[in-house]
């Protein structure tokens, strides 16, 4: 009774995460224009959609941006977590408790105070500004997974290393990010998916020298459904399992 | 004999292609003591698993209080298990902890408190009711993990190596105190542990496995003074084996043997035939060590050496405070350990490496087996 | 100063100066604004006031607050209901499959939030999916009318956040003892009662940061009730962007957010409340 039952359910959770997705996907390929019903197989949308240059490069800033929030903030996340974990200083728990704070922060009022700040400081809105937002959304993500593998070292290899004369930063390149390592690359690879899928963020830091697909698609919606979308869907999702596959490729053939 | 409360019969248990457990039959008495005694990976506690209801019989029964429990799963068996790393549940007081199993028995309210405060006296921690195991230290951890146990009034106790998280002192102490325990309560206890000494000290019987099987049975005294086999006279304490082969047999229980060179009586119950192979099994303080020197100046000593004699000489020795340890190196090349007391009169060590001596033992402490080859 | 501890020094100087500036400060000003009043022509008028948290305490916009606050609830409890099965599940697969199962619980994440509320509308539609669906089963004659109801924001908000209920509750499972539930069927404790009695009171701390997770980002989530609720269905998010983007009210828009971040507040107390009672620390 009990293991089909799990099944069951493990399965009907899949596939109400899959279901819209895999209907997208399909229709991407229908040369019906409007309806569902099954015209007929095609590519045209695909074509479509690689002459629409402003929804492409819209994509492709949108990957941009990913790519650089996550390495910025896989950067900042893991120094914090190292502080955090290796050193004692004044305010310690505070930092602690603030990044726990911006972790569960609502991704509006990140954004309303960054845009804040921008408009006090007069900065045009575009790449840099979003580039930041988006860094700042993911810190306190790396931060957290980094320390809590750093919680399951034994301070011993830090003292053993010491002994053996290796200075703080040796202790750290040599010891602490190689045994980091894994916590590092799944900070970088959950900031990578935060920033992929906001939209909240982007609509409030952007602007329109610099569009992102959120808002691109966002008007595009609103004015009814097009196929191209679809296709769209289906090249992200595309892109992000290829690059996905390919990086862990890569980490197991380093080790 | 008190009647049987717990009883295997010919149980194997599987897990894939390994068999963990062979062929193991045992009868524990209502009200003993009995410790499964061995090394990681012998099946001791997987043997105590099966009885406390985490794991079934691959084949073979288990009964308890003469009933067959096939597929009973733990909650319904009148046992209650002490585990290795306590188990208490972080998120309840100790009170709460303790009174756990009666709730689940849906027992009154005041019956609970009652019977909650009386066994945190017995395990003398009356006072931290309201505490959370976190605030407590390794050994209360421990006295609470066994008055959580004991306040449901189990047939049988299981202690999965309970004492080994401690120190060694700690050990000692809760050692005796769950010996006196036991006696209040006249509950059985069944105890696992790789601790020979423990086992020892606890027990009315012990119980040696290894790989899965049951190689001895018996009291702590009968264990160490008459081992079965080679595995559990290494096991449990220092054991000296000599090689020798039976000349003849002299009476029902008597023989004549050739054992390293020296010719020897032996006592022994058991059948052995002309040529055949033996080990003799000496503990250290069984033996009789004398200087040659002495021997030849004594009449006495030179009369009780005739019957039992290997000579030798001493080549290290060690100090253990009340005792010290001879190793003396046999004319046929033997090593043997021998453990003397200190003699009364004189402060300084009796014997000194290059010593000649001579080793005997007295009648009927040796133990004699076949060869092990 | 040696080397060692201007490294030392690098490091928490330019953690700590991130963390002002673009934390700390922007908050700041977000509370600060909250306490300022637009002006007629101009942005602000100078002068501190608390007439925006007045305004919100008027009877439209706190029943617009209140019933944002319960949509974001029931999404957050709906979330629950079908997430702590699915992270028990999980939890006890074998543990070689569970990186992988958690990895396609996550990959639906990488096409846009927005991609997924558009597949959405696709499925709900007077003529998407469901109904298509519906129609050819011969169970309904005429469409349901599905989208641009709170059905569908529902549907949207668990559609969106669920991972960020399970991620949280599966890693409270993991980290609960087994033998801890092996002693509690020793002291006679059924299936059923060791679930209630210890697993989880364990996994509360998850369940509170599920919780977190899903009602706070849901109370902000005005895309999804624009899309799929039509003008009918309004978040404290939609009211804020409005403020900003429409009203161009500033201050009322801050002191909305920094309602908000009260409300996290609040749950943050109760999430370090419940790591007390489960006797977890977080932090040495």
């Amino acid at each position: 009774m009990n293991r089909w039952l799990k099944y069951l359910y493990a399965g009907g959770v899949y596939a109400f995460l899959y279901l819209p997705l895999v209907i997208v996907a399909v229709f991407s390929f229908n040369s019906s224009k409007y309806s569902l019903a099954w015209k007929g197989f095609t590519l045209d949308w695909y074509g479509k959609l690689w002459q629409n240059t402003g929804l492409t490069s819209a994509a492709v800033n949108s990957l941009l941006i990913a790519a650089g929030a996550a390495t910025l903030a896989t950067l900042l996340g893991t120094v914090a977590a190292f502080i955090l974990h290796q050193y004692r200083f004044p305010g310690r728990r505070l930092l602690f408790g603030g990044l726990f704070v911006m972790m569960m922060s609502p991704d509006i009022v990140i954004a309303i105070s960054l845009l804040l700040l921008f408009l006090a400081l007069s900065l045009p809105l575009g790449l840099p500004t979003l580039l930041v937002a988006h860094t700042v959304l993911c810190v306190p993500f790396v931060a957290t997974t980094v320390f809590s593998r750093f919680h399951g070292f034994q301070t011993d290899i830090v003292d053993a290393a010491r002994d053996l004369g290796a200075g703080e930063y040796h202790v750290f390149r040599h010891i602490v990010l190689p045994l980091a390592a894994p916590a590092v690359v799944g900070g970088w690879l959950l900031s990578f998916t935060l920033s992929l899928d906001d939209v909240i963020i982007s609509f409030f830091t952007t602007g329109p020298d610099f569009e992102v697909l959120p808002l691109r698609i966002y008007s595009m919606v609103r004015l009814g459904i097009k196929p191209d979308v679809n296709a769209l869907c289906v090249v992200m999702m595309a892109i992000t399992i290829t690059a996905l596959v390919l990086s862990r490729k890569l980490l197991k053939e380093k080790q | 004999m008190n009647k049987a409360v717990v009883e295997l019969i010919g149980v194997d248990k599987d897990y894939g292609g390994h068999r963990a457990l062979a062929n193991i039959s045992l009868t524990v008495a209502d009200g003993e003591f009995l410790s499964l005694l061995g090394p990681s990976g012998c099946g001791k506690t997987t043997l105590l698993r099966l009885i406390g209801g985490f794991e079934d019989c691959t084949r073979g029964q288990l009964l308890l209080d003469g009933r067959i429990m096939d597929r009973v799963p733990p909650e319904k068996r009148a046992v209650n298990t002490v585990f290795q790393n306590y188990a208490l549940f972080p998120h309840m007081t100790v009170f709460d902890n303790i009174a756990f199993g009666l709730r689940m028995a849906k027992k009154g309210t005041d019956d609970i408190r009652q019977a909650v405060h009386q066994a945190l006296e017995l395990v003398e921690l009356a006072g931290m009711a309201h505490r959370k195991p976190a605030e407590l230290s390794g050994g209360q951890q421990q006295r609470v993990a066994i008055a959580r146990a004991i306040v449901n009034k189990p047939r049988v106790l299981l202690l999965d190596e309970p004492l080994s998280a401690l120190d060694h002192r700690l050990r000692k102490q809760m050692q005796k105190e769950l010996k006196q325990l036991q006696r209040t309560l006249g509950i059985t206890f069944l105890l696992v542990t790789h601790d020979q000494d423990e086992a020892f000290a606890m027990s009315d019987r012990v119980v040696v496995m290894q790989q899965g099987r049951i190689e001895q049975i018996g009291t702590p005294m009968e264990i160490y003074e008459e081992p079965v086999n080679l595995y559990v006279a290494r096991f449990v304490g220092d054991i000296n084996v000599l090689d020798g082969v039976i000349r003849e047999q002299t009476g029902s229980t008597t023989f004549i043997a050739l054992v390293e060179g020296a010719v020897v009586r032996l006592r022994s119950n058991r059948a052995l035939n002309l040529g055949q192979s033996i080990h003799v099994l000496l503990r250290p303080e069984d033996f009789r060590l004398e200087l040659e020197q002495d021997i030849a100046q004594s009449r006495d000593l030179s009369a009780k050496f005739q019957q039992a004699r290997l000579k030798g000489t001493v080549r290290r020795i060690f100090y253990h405070g009340a005792t010290y340890d001879v190793e003396v190196s046999l004319e046929s090349g033997t090593r043997v350990q021998v453990t003397e007391f200190f003699d009364d009169d004189s402060d300084n060590l009796y014997f000194k490496p290059g010593d000649s001596v001579a080793l005997g033992w007295h009648e009927g402490w040796e133990v004699v087996l076949p060869h092990e080859d | 100063m040696k080397t060692e501890s201007r490294f030392r020094l690098l490091l928490i100087g330019s953690t700590y100066t991130w963390m002002v500036v673009l934390a700390l400060i922007p908050y700041l000003i977000l509370l600060g604004a909250s306490f300022l009043e637009r002006g007629e022509g101009t942005l602000v008028v100078s002068g501190w006031s608390t007439v925006n948290y007045r305004h919100l305490l008027s009877p439209a916009v706190f029943g617009m607050a209140l019933d944002s606050l319960a949509l974001a609830a029931v999404a957050a409890l709906l979330c629950l209901l079908a997430g702590y099965p699915f992270a028990y599940i999980l939890a006890q697969a074998p543990t070689r499959a569970q990186p992988l199962l958690l990895l396609l619980v996550m990959i639906p994440f990488w096409t846009n939030s927005l991609i997924r509320t558009y597949a959405l509308v696709m499925m709900l539609k007077a003529d998407g999916f469901v109904n298509t669906l519906l129609r050819a089963a011969g169970l309904i004659e005429a469409p349901l009318q599905l989208m641009y109801t709170p059905i569908a924001v529902f549907i949207g908000l668990v559609y969106t956040l669920l991972p960020f209920m399970i991620l949280p509750l599966y890693a409270a499972l993991k980290a609960v003892d087994p033998q801890l539930l092996e002693a509690g069927r020793d002291l006679g404790a059924g299936r059923v009662q060791n679930f209630f009695r210890i697993t989880m009171p364990l996994t509360m701390p998850g369940i509170v940061a599920g919780t977190m997770l899903v009602f706070l980002p849901a109370l902000g989530m005005f895309y999804i009730s624009d899309i799929l609720g039509g003008a009918r269905t309004m978040l404290l998010g939609n009211y804020i962007r409005d403020q900003f983007l429409v009203f161009r009210d500033i201050p009322m828009g801050s002191a909305a957010s920094v309602t908000m971040t009260v409300a996290m507040g609040l749950m943050l107390a109760l999430h370090y409340l419940a790591n007390r009672r489960s006797g977890r620390e977080m932090m040495r």
